[in-house]
């Protein structure tokens, strides 16, 4: 199954869920406050999720390492090896 | 002359590990990566080989890789050239067909993807007997150097979009610098149809799906210091089509 199927599927079974409750489908005569939490949380859920994503991006944004040391690092190993390749042979 | 192996220190297993270096117009850091890959087998003491894949450079990439094939030996360093500019996921290819080793690290020539961690591949590997071993900038002590605001935000929303789609379990999917069982890799080259940018992305993807497992170490990503980078401009499109595709398809 693909991913995309996969969510095909989940988003079906969640609506599905979600319009049983909100229009009480099956006439299962259901509370009032049951269709009345139902019917908004479609939107609840997109933007928790919004939100969910934009402090997780935010947040690895702001820890994404910058490798000061690495850098230098190889900026020293990069003259090390000009110089023992040039005594090598090495002509560029 | 039989006496220089007793300078290594001797691995008791029989593992070798080829090292696929395609280069594109690389002249200035092939003979940089080529002796920073040697000190760091040397001193690690794994078997290994360098196989180096020149696209018919412009800038004479090969003259050079020619002339450290005469300092280091034939048995170290490879010379798969081919005649024309024919894209990366086919050098993997040509690459794979001539490597010796059991096992194979992929990377790029162009130094930012430092040598040093090759050891930590190798552990890692051992470790777990992982199918791959992918360096992740997103983990751990990760991350990159030379990269602006806007750059890292968009790499990070990238993989976060990734991660949610097509739920990988693994976190760097657009690095390159791997380390295969040589079957491993043999069997996802087969089954990868995507080009360039994307291919890297397929691979972990499809080794997913087959059940190979994965192991992870972080690396520092430093960005090249000489030549430019050969893919760029539209890769944000490219990647947005890839992962779509993988969305859809896998
Ligand atoms: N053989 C071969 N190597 C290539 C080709 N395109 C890129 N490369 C090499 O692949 C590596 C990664 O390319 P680069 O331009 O740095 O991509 P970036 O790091 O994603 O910007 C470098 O070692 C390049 O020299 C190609 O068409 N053929
Ligand atoms: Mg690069």
């Amino acid at each position: 199954m693909t991913k995309l199927l996969e969510w095909v599927g989940g988003v079906l079974v969640l609506g599905a869920a979600w319009a049983l409750v909100t229009f009480d489908l099956l006439d299962l005569s259901l509370p009032q406050t049951y269709k009345e939490v139902a019917w908004p949380m479609p939107l609840y859920l997109l933007v928790t999720f919004g939100c969910y994503s934009l402090a997780t991006v935010g947040y690895r944004v702001a820890t994404f390492n910058d490798c000061e040391e690495a850098a230098k690092e190889l900026q020293e190993q990069i003259k090390e090896a000009k110089e023992d390749l040039r005594k090598k042979g090495l002509k560029i | 002359m039989a006496s220089r192996k007793t300078s290594q220190r001797s691995q008791p297993d029989g593992d070798k590990y080829s090292v696929l270096l395609p280069t594109y117009n690389e002249r200035e850091n092939l003979p940089l990566i080529v002796w920073l890959l040697v000190k760091y087998f040397g001193e690690s003491g794994y078997k290994y080989e360098i196989i180096v894949i020149d696209d018919g450079s412009p800038d004479g990439t090969l003259e050079v890789a020619e002339q450290l094939q005469q300092i280091y030996g034939e048995d170290k360093i490879l010379l798969r050239p081919r005649a024309k500019k024919l894209g990366l996921g086919t050098a993997y290819i040509h690459g794979i067909k001539h490597a010796t080793g059991n096992f194979i690290i992929i990377m790029d020539a162009d130094l930012s993807h430092h040598p040093k961690f090759i050891p930590e591949f190798i552990e890692k590997q051992k470790e777990g007997n992982y199918d791959l071993v992918s360096g992740t900038r997103y983990r751990g002590n990760g991350g990159v150097y030379g990269w602006d605001l806007r750059r890292k935000i968009i790499s990070r929303g990238a993989n976060f979009v990734t991660q949610v789609l097509l739920r990988p379990g693994a976190s760097d999917l657009t690095g390159s610098f791997r380390l295969y069982k040589k079957e491993v890799l043999e069997s996802l080259v087969e089954q990868c149809v995507s080009k360039g940018y994307v291919f890297q992305m397929e691979m972990i993807v499809r080794a997913r799906q087959l059940n190979f497992t994965i192991g992870e170490v972080p690396i520092s990503f430093v960005d090249r210091v000489y030549g430019e980078s050969k893919l760029g401009g539209n890769e944000i499109v490219s990647f947005l089509k890839g992962l779509l595709t993988l969305f859809a398809t896998t």
